[in-house]
């Protein structure tokens, strides 16, 4: 049940949901619902009226832009599950998505909903910021894109303004032949991460020739861990392996909670980074 | 403010007076009479709610009633055809997938968008594709059981024999 009243619109296209938006009369977006319905029940929102925009064809599907690929915000988990050119391009969107929620929750939320709620531990924004995700947000106002790195700004904050709408969701070409994978360690209930890493590996014959690695569920935010650059130039043996993992909570807050203290969280990170740029490195073509 | 929803439900359209923030688990039990869809925990956990939009499982006690127009609505009741149980409702009957049967309804309907996708599901694949719904009496071995019945039954095999 949801106890406090609320008004609510279905946009017929994007123009009449930033017409909404552009009212700021606590007017909310709804896509999916599976992060805000959940909120409107304990009253952590309290919207004046929503604006649904989850069956807005023209923020749904993935389509090809040349060697990269864009996704419409209102897409959702199941159907990003299904593109075959995600599949073919970034199967790290495939391995990060099937471990989201479950297999109902996976066909109602949306990949713009869950990267605009800005969970500090959902498992898509370690993704986004590993792959370089380019973020189209729009409102009355115009156009702007803004990197899924500079995007995240806090637990439940990101760089959109209130009248925002966020689009689509860009990506660019991974580098040739170059190895992805996510690792998280989930909590056991909610599936959400306590640890999640996401990476990039390439190999130019033996030697690593570029290396991403990005973590979420650690702190208030997705973040890059720049020590990923020293893997380049080594031979991606175990030990310059795990001198880099050693470095994925360094000079972070740690998040501690009833889930997980915050060394544990820290030593989760370590591991989960260990795995995900063995996996990468391993998936990398030689 | 109340207004009213045209939803179409197991074929049929109906209508029903409702606040936006009603949510559709709640008319269609409380205001269609359709009390086959169950709510466990009215928290997205459980998957008791769990309905086909638009041939999808979704839990309806996170979808507004007012989302949902315009689609397409399946419950547990509109599954049998012309009194003849579906294959998914006669192998949870055969195989004994449930004790209390509270999960039931749910469970089956997770599975029919599951069978859609995947007419031979391996048990991980079933596993997985059940997370989201919560069974707290049978142990889940006889619900993946009768899940695989009933695919061999909608391939047009002959039914695995019990496995249990
Ligand atoms: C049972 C359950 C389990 C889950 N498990 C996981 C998990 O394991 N890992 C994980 O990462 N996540 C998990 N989630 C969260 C899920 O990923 C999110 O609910 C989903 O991605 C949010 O998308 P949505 O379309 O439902 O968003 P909504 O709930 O519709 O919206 C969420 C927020 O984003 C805003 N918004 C939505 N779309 C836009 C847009 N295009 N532009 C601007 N603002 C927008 C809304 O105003 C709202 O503030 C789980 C959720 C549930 C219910
Ligand atoms: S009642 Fe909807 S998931 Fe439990
Ligand atoms: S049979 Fe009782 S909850 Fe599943």
């Amino acid at each position: 049940m949801i106890p406090q009243t609320f008004d609510y619109v279905r946009a017929r296209n994007v123009g009449d949901a930033l017409k909404a938006l552009a009212a700021k009369d606590g007017t909310k977006v709804i896509a999916g619902g599976h992060s805000l319905i959940p909120l409107l029940k304990f009253r952590l929102a309290q919207p004046a009226r929503l604006v649904d925009i989850g069956h807005l064809d023209e923020l749904r599907g993935v389509t090809e832009v040349r060697r990269g690929a864009k996704i419409g915000a209102a897409t959702t988990y199941r159907d990003l599950l299904e593109s075959k050119l995600l599949a073919e391009r970034y199967p790290i969107i495939a391995e990060v998505t099937s471990g989201i929620g479950d297999l109902q929750v996976r066909n109602k939320g949306t990949i713009g909903g869950g990267l605009a709620h800005a969970d500090p531990a959902a498992d898509m924004p370690a993704v986004m910021l590993a792959l370089d995700a380019q973020l189209v947000l729009r409102s009355k106002r115009g156009k702007r894109t803004v990197a899924a790195r500079e995007f995240f700004q806090g637990a439940f904050s990101t760089a959109m303004a209130e009248d925002e709408l966020l689009i689509a969701i860009a990506l660019p070409p991974l580098p040739r032949g170059a190895g992805t994978a996510y690792v998280s360690f989930e909590q056991a209930a909610s599936g959400y991460a306590l640890a999640g890493a996401a990476a990039v590996v390439k190999r130019s014959r033996s030697t690593v020739a570029h290396c991403t690695l990005a973590m979420t569920g650690i702190s208030d935010r997705p973040y890059l861990v720049r020590a990923a650059e020293q893997l380049v130039g080594t031979q991606g043996l175990p030990d310059a392996i795990e001198h880099v993992a050693a470095q994925a909570a360094a000079g972070v807050e740690v998040n501690g909670d009833i889930h997980a203290p915050a060394d544990y969280r820290r030593h989760l990170a370590v591991v989960a980074a260990r795995r995900a740029l063995q996996k990468a490195f391993v998936r990398s073509k030689k | 403010m109340k207004r009213t929803v045209s939803l179409s439900v197991n074929g049929a359209t109906r209508t029903a007076e409702v606040e936006p923030r009603a949510l559709l688990a709640h008319v269609l039990r409380d205001d269609l009479d359709l009390t086959g869809t169950h709510i466990g925990c009215d928290t997205s956990q459980c998957g008791a709610c769990t309905v086909l939009i638009d041939g999808r499982a979704v839990k309806s006690c996170t979808m507004l009633a007012v989302q949902a127009e315009g689609c397409q609505i399946t419950t547990i009741e509109g599954l049998a055809t012309n009194g003849n149980l579906h294959p998914l409702q006669q192998a949870f009957w055969e195989k004994h997938g449930l004790q209390c049967g509270f999960c039931t309804p749910g469970m089956i309907m997770t599975a029919v968008d599951l069978l859609a996708q995947n007419s031979n599901p391996s048990e991980g694949e079933i596993r997985h594709a059940i997370e989201g719904n919560y069974c707290r009496c049978t142990g889940y071995q006889n619900i993946v059981a009768a899940i695989q019945a009933a695919a061999a039954t909608l391939r047009g095999a002959t039914p695995a024999r019990a496995a249990s």
